[in-house]
């Protein structure tokens, strides 16, 4: 019995059944106006799911987070491998991008706005410079700290430079490149959320902000929870799907 | 990278791009780009006035109280669930999840229970930078040696000896890599609340510079802010290092 | 050095001549110092010392992953420029690519020489037999034990069909017992497989154990101080002839002379 008290899975059950209670609770007393109960976000989040205004903002959000991962991911590990592999390429690009990576890259968006105007242009980019940094180095790290001793492995055996780099190193590479991308992943999310509550509300981020002015909280709320979930889920999915690619091993692994 | 046979640091190469950018800007090339020189006549303008000076004070000041309520309640949570499978079961699903979900959207709902103020910009510092704290001193605790604890029992250390002695000492390699994640998440946070608040310190300053088309001004307030961040990230490497020592031979 | 010549039988051939090879590191460490030594054909010799005397090195430059900074090496008579197919090594890490199973990693070495699959995995699959591992042929590295990973790494230099193999003290990453059976075992395939075995070890008696002719190598500067050839019987159990006085002595013998050399 005890041992069923402490399963996790048991105890996720109680924490989240805690912290929704504890929501609940909150907005019940309420500790300020503008806080919806748990219940009350939920059944806002029903109807706007229901009457499709959720669905139809959605599009409008993902277009720019869609694009600017897709374009940082390819872009990021292509020039964190090769500033990896190569001693010229690391040396004028490493330290770009660890400066970028300390930096409050978000102080840049009301630059962005400046050249390229509130659309979709800036959008992508606020999503690109947000998650570019992350992946780049992660990339970088991962090629440079292949194991020597299975380079050494893949010469001993005749491989051709080519061979090396797409046999041993990428697929020795790949656990921290992907890890790369889930930061990425998430600081995208970050940014494509930030360009909409900067620069011009669309999407998700036109359905908080209106609901917010017009003091619909419960709506404003669901609309939250509800970007919340989606970052969590496509996080999560990308977190499984390494070992499809190129780690079988990982699959093997509980 | 070597020429003429000497070896060139690599942050050398930030010099190289400081020259291409002042041609980038020389030529006027992009809009974006003013010549580097200006920025930095620019800096040296902007740092020491007034509005400068109280946005640092503001920013300085939500970015140390942040990280250290992140600090002082992230780390007995994160050795909490070190130590407790129960807790650690119930909370870490929950950290994880806020490690990698967009915390900007939760600023808004900040926004609108606590104002415009000084006080939101805290909590979103504290929100940005408490998780990483968390997990890297849960971390720290889960990776202390099984024997390293016999070993405390066996010379009969009382709990607030072991702790003070030997656990913290244990886990800090971990606690301060977390803490110098906290701090660059913080300043992330600090730098976010800011500029969605934006009637406060450096977000009103940005309004200010963009409002006016001041480029210029624009790139001379990154530059600072991005310094000081870069200062505070190394300062904390360079403490981390000092740790380092003995992180890889603790098992 | 003429010692050293005439312990190796004159008419043996020779499938590694080591010619005044000096190795020097960036940073000024010298590793070897006019290294000469030869290998005869068809026999495990084993390069045996205390740590710093140069023998993962020499091993190193004789696989072509090193380049020495004076000196030749010839195989067969033919300079040693780089790694080539006459030699395969055998790495002390085991060096397997913890993504690819068992099967994958023994066959890598022809894959990298462009083998189809089908030829290369029957190839591949023979040799796991050989070392034991039949039946483990779709398991992943981490699902092995330190013996049976570096069972893989070497039916992988066997699969290759190389003359010399190269062992970088293969034996040294697993437990005792394991050990003692890798030694046992290293004997039959050598007596199978018809190839010069050059080995590195630390262990004297490992190297007394498994070895035709051992070269003790010492430190500062790095030389062969001796070549020996354990002349023990080897058609007594494997446990007898760890008890053997013979073997005892060159043991003791060996042990005594490179005492002054350990740190």
């Amino acid at each position: 019995m005890s041992s069923f008290l402490i399963h996790p899975l048991t105890l996720r059950l109680v924490s989240v059944v805690i912290a929704f209670g504890t929501w609940e609770y909150l907005g019940r007393i309420p500790i300020s106006p503008a806080f919806p109960t748990f219940l009350e976000t939920m059944s806002a989040l029903w109807g706007m799911l229901m009457d499709g205004s959720m669905l139809a903002v959605y599009p409008a959000t993902f277009q720019p987070l869609l694009i600017g991962l897709i374009i940082s991911s390819i872009l990021g590990i292509a020039c964190g491998v090769f500033m990896g592999l190569n001693h010229k390429a690391e040396w004028f690009g490493a330290p770009v991008f660890i400066v970028l990576q300390s930096a409050p890259l978000a102080a840049l968006i009301p630059l962005l706005t400046f050249a390229y105007g509130i659309g979709l242009t800036s959008k992508i980019i606020t999503v690109c410079i947000m998650s570019m940094p992350v992946i780049v180095l992660n990339a970088y790290t991962a090629v440079r700290h292949t194991p020597t001793s299975m380079i050494e492995m893949g010469e001993s055996y005749l491989g051709s430079y080519r061979q090396i780099i797409m046999k041993i190193i990428i697929p020795a590479a790949s656990p921290v490149i992907y890890a790369g991308l889930r930061l990425g992943a998430a600081m995208g999310f970050i940014g494509a959320i930030l360009a909409e509550l900067l620069i011009t509300p669309t999407g998700i981020g036109d359905l908080i902000t209106y609901n917010q002015s017009i003091a619909e909280y419960d709506k404003m709320y669901a609309a939250i929870f509800s970007i919340m979930v989606f970052a969590v889920l496509f996080i999560e999915i990308l977190e499984r799907t390494e070992y499809i690619f190129f780690r079988p091993d990982k699959r093997v692994t509980q | 990278m070597k020429i003429f046979g000497i070896q060139i640091p690599m942050m050398a190469s930030l010099i190289l791009w400081a020259i291409v950018w002042e041609i980038v800007g020389q030529l006027e090339l992009s809009i974006l780009l003013p010549p580097f020189s200006h920025i930095l006549i620019r800096m040296v303008e902007i740092v020491p006035t007034a509005t400068f000076m109280n946005a640092l004070w503001i920013t300085a000041k939500c970015f140390l109280i942040g990280t250290a309520i992140a600090i002082v309640v992230g780390i007995p949570i994160g050795v909490l669930m070190g130590r407790s499978i129960v807790i650690d079961r119930m909370l870490l699903p929950w950290v994880n999840m806020f490690l990698s979900a967009p915390l900007t959207a939760l600023v808004p709902v900040l926004m609108t229970l606590f104002g415009f103020g000084t006080k939101t910009i805290i909590l979103t510092t504290v929100l940005f930078a408490i998780w990483i704290i968390v997990l890297d001193a849960r971390a720290g605790v889960k990776n202390i040696t099984p024997s390293l604890v016999d070993m405390t029992k066996s010379f009969q250390a009382n709990f607030w000896q072991a702790f003070t002695k030997v656990y913290v000492w244990a886990a800090m390699p971990e606690i301060l890599a977390g803490i110098r994640l906290g701090c660059i998440r913080s300043i992330k946070g600090v730098i976010i609340g800011q500029l969605l608040v934006s009637v406060v310190g450096f977000g009103r300053l940005f309004e200010l510079y963009s409002a006016n088309f001041l480029m210029e001004h624009m790139w001379a307030l990154l530059f600072v802010l991005f310094f000081f961040a870069f200062l505070i990230a190394e300062g904390l490497g360079v403490l981390e290092r000092k740790f380092e020592y003995y992180a890889a031979s603790r098992n | 050095m003429s010692a050293a010549a005439e312990a190796v039988s004159n008419t043996t051939p020779i499938a590694v001549e080591v010619d005044q090879v000096t190795k020097i590191y960036p940073g000024g460490v010298e590793a070897l110092n006019d290294m000469t030594i030869q290998f005869p054909k068809g026999e495990l010799t084993s390069l045996l010392g205390p740590s710093g005397c140069g023998k993962t090195t020499l091993l190193k430059i004789i696989a072509g992953l090193l380049k020495p900074t004076s000196g030749t090496v010839k195989v067969n008579g033919v300079d040693v420029t780089g790694p080539g197919k006459e030699r395969a090594f055998v790495f002390q890490d085991f060096a397997l690519m913890p993504w690819a199973s068992v099967i994958r990693n023994a066959a890598f070495g022809l894959e990298l020489q462009g083998m189809n699959k089908t030829e290369r995995e029957a190839i591949a699959g023979k040799y796991i037999d050989i070392v034991g591992l039949k039946g483990y042929e779709n398991l992943y590295p981490h699902e092995l034990s330190g013996g049976m990973r570096q069972r893989v790494g070497l039916a992988r230099a066997l699969a290759v069909n190389a003359e010399v193999l190269l062992m970088d003290e293969p034996f040294s990453a697993v437990d005792e017992q394991t050990r003692r059976k890798f030694q046992e075992d290293i004997l039959e395939v050598v007596d199978d497989e018809q190839k010069t075995f050059i080995f590195v070890t630390h262990s004297i008696e490992e190297a007394v154990y498994v070895s035709q002719s051992i070269a003790l190598l010492l430190p500062r500067p790095s030389r062969v101080s001796e070549i020996i050839r354990p002349d023990i019987r080897r058609d007594i159990s494997p446990d007898a002839i760890r008890r053997d006085p013979v073997y005892l002595d060159i043991v003791e013998r060996i042990w005594q002379g490179l005492r002054t050399y350990v740190e």
